[in-house]
């Protein structure tokens, strides 16, 4: 999908560490550092513990298709259909999910349970993460 | 316990169709004024206004007035009112009204839901820009850079149900279907033709699994609702019990909390009226409602003959979101009504229905109610 022009998202101060985080081609997500949850999307404070010590830190990348679809509108200018919109559960944690695009493949052989990647694509100043099986 | 102190007391309906190019506030007190009256009220008695999303939250289309606006429409000295878009789930304006009345804020609470997306769709531009909001910026970051829409929520959630309880389009193509069946005998439904198992099938893809008959589809038009003090009722003959709420958020929460607050079981329940947004939702409120086993949705409908008017369990009899008009739970509500009091003409299920179950909203954004005579 590096044909894409994706709209960049506004860098607000609860995201911007996010969206920059791809720079380096590293994904980082949300995380206490007090008990060791991750939260996507990103919030100040830990759902779980309630510490306001979250930060962005390193993941790694890796994860799993739990659902996906096929979208066949154009919604965007930039971004022609069709493409994949998936739910990924990142490795480091159950029911830790970011919505994405699975990109490097026929849209038609998307599965759940497919093992998919990190990798970065850049709207504006922000880097997109987008996962490849 | 609130649910015994108050009551669904007058029901209205305003004109609704496909771009009607009418003001949103004339539809919205059409609807208002036909509720009140029906109620054996008068404008100078209600106390209190309630509706979903209110005005300031929103955008051209997703909501026709607010809660202020028909204040001054109808000239009404109020006690009490609300009108937000952070409640549990569309008809989580009735729950507040509930709850208002309960506290003794208020002994008449006029509540309402006005949409004229099918017009402004026409005048503003597309779905998903009539959608958005200031307010969603911070969330619009997750949906613009990947080119999502509206429609991918349902296309995910349709997946993953599918991966999960083996249901097959087919399956969940009763929900459409029967919809459509039920429209035809709604003179105010805005698809009316035909519609076999085949035509959904061979329906364009807006999304994976999702097509195009598995989305509501938008309107014009208004619905009101009265909810009084159950003392204050003129009519308890044509009065709606709300037996049990459920708003907390989640299907399943939301209706656990429901069984929770009632001796009534699954079983009692005679009729349906599910939140259709997308036809999969219907399935998932059928099982978190206990209405079918978990996971055995698709089975269950499979053939459509259960669901069916004439089927053990009646759903969305007046044609639903998906062929009747995307009422938010609203619409679902005012069917409710109208098939248990017996008013229902052509589309009145055969045998009056006793327990009614009504849902709206989806994932954490819901509320159902357990409506009895
Ligand atoms: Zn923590």
């Amino acid at each position: 999908m590096s044909d894409m022009q994706r709209v960049a998202p506004p860098l607000t101060t609860r995201t911007a560490d996010f969206w920059r985080s791809g720079a380096d081609g590293v994904l980082r997500i949300a995380h206490c550092r007090a008990c060791g949850l991750y939260m996507h999307p990103p919030q100040p404070l830990c759902r779980r513990c309630h510490s306001f010590d979250v930060g962005f830190d390193p993941v790694s990348g890796r994860g799993m298709v739990y659902s996906f679809t096929i979208n066949r509108y154009q919604w965007k200018p930039g971004m022609p259909p069709p493409y994949v919109i998936a739910d990924v559960e990142l490795a480091e944690q159950a029911g830790l999910f970011v919505q994405t695009n699975i990109v490097g493949v026929a849209v038609e052989d998307v599965a759940i349970g497919m093992a998919v990647k990190v990798e970065f694509e850049q709207a504006g100043d922000a880097f997109i993460p987008v996962f490849r099986p | 316990m609130i649910e015994g102190k108050a009551l669904i007391s007058g029901v209205g309906i305003s004109d609704c169709g496909r771009r009607l190019g009418r003001d949103p506030w004339s539809l919205t007190a059409q609807a208002a004024l036909a509720a009140i009256a029906d109620a054996g009220l008068t404008p100078a008695d209600i106390d209190g206004v309630s509706t979903y999303p209110g005005a300031l939250a929103s955008t051209p289309g997703m909501s026709g007035a607010g809660a202020d606006d028909m204040r001054s429409l109808l000239g009404l000295n109020l006690r009490w009112y609300n009108g937000a878009s952070e409640l549990p789930g569309q008809l989580g304006a009735i729950v507040t009204a509930m709850a208002a009345i309960g506290a003794g804020l208020a002994n008449h609470v006029l509540c309402f839901r006005t949409v004229w997306e099918s017009s402004a769709q026409t005048q503003i531009g597309s779905r998903s820009e009539t959608m958005r909001s200031g307010v969603q910026r911070e969330r619009s970051q997750w949906i613009d850079p990947i080119g999502a829409s509206h429609s991918t929520y349902g296309g995910l959630t349709m997946q993953r149900y599918m991966y999960e309880s083996g249901t097959t389009r087919e399956q969940i193509g009763q929900i459409a279907v029967v919809a459509r069946t039920n429209a035809a005998l709604n003179p105010a439904a805005v698809y009316r033709d035909p519609m076999s198992l085949d035509d959904y099938l061979a329906s364009r893809m807006i999304s994976d699994p999702l097509c195009l008959y598995d989305c509501d589809v938008p309107m014009d038009g208004s619905v009101a609702f009265i909810v009084s003090r159950a003392d204050l009722v003129n009519d308890a003959k044509r009065a709606i019990s709300i037996a049990a709420i459920g708003s907390a958020p989640g299907f399943d929460q939301s209706a656990a909390m429901m069984w929770s607050r009632t001796d009534l079981k699954p079983a009692d329940v005679d009729m349906a009226q599910l939140y259709d947004g997308f036809s999969v939702l219907t399935l998932r409120w059928m099982e978190a409602l206990g209405l079918c086993p978990r996971n055995e949705g698709g089975r269950f409908i499979e053939g459509g003959h259960r669901i069916a008017r004439d089927g053990e369990l009646p759903l969305n009899t007046n044609g639903g979101q998906l062929s009747g008009g995307r009422m938010h739970g609203f619409g679902a509500l005012h069917e409710a009504c109208v098939q248990m009091r017996g008013d229902a003409g052509e589309r009145q299920v055969p045998k009056r229905p006793q327990v009614t179950a009504v849902s709206s909203g989806a994932e954490a954004f819901t509320s159902c109610l357990l409506l009895t005579l």
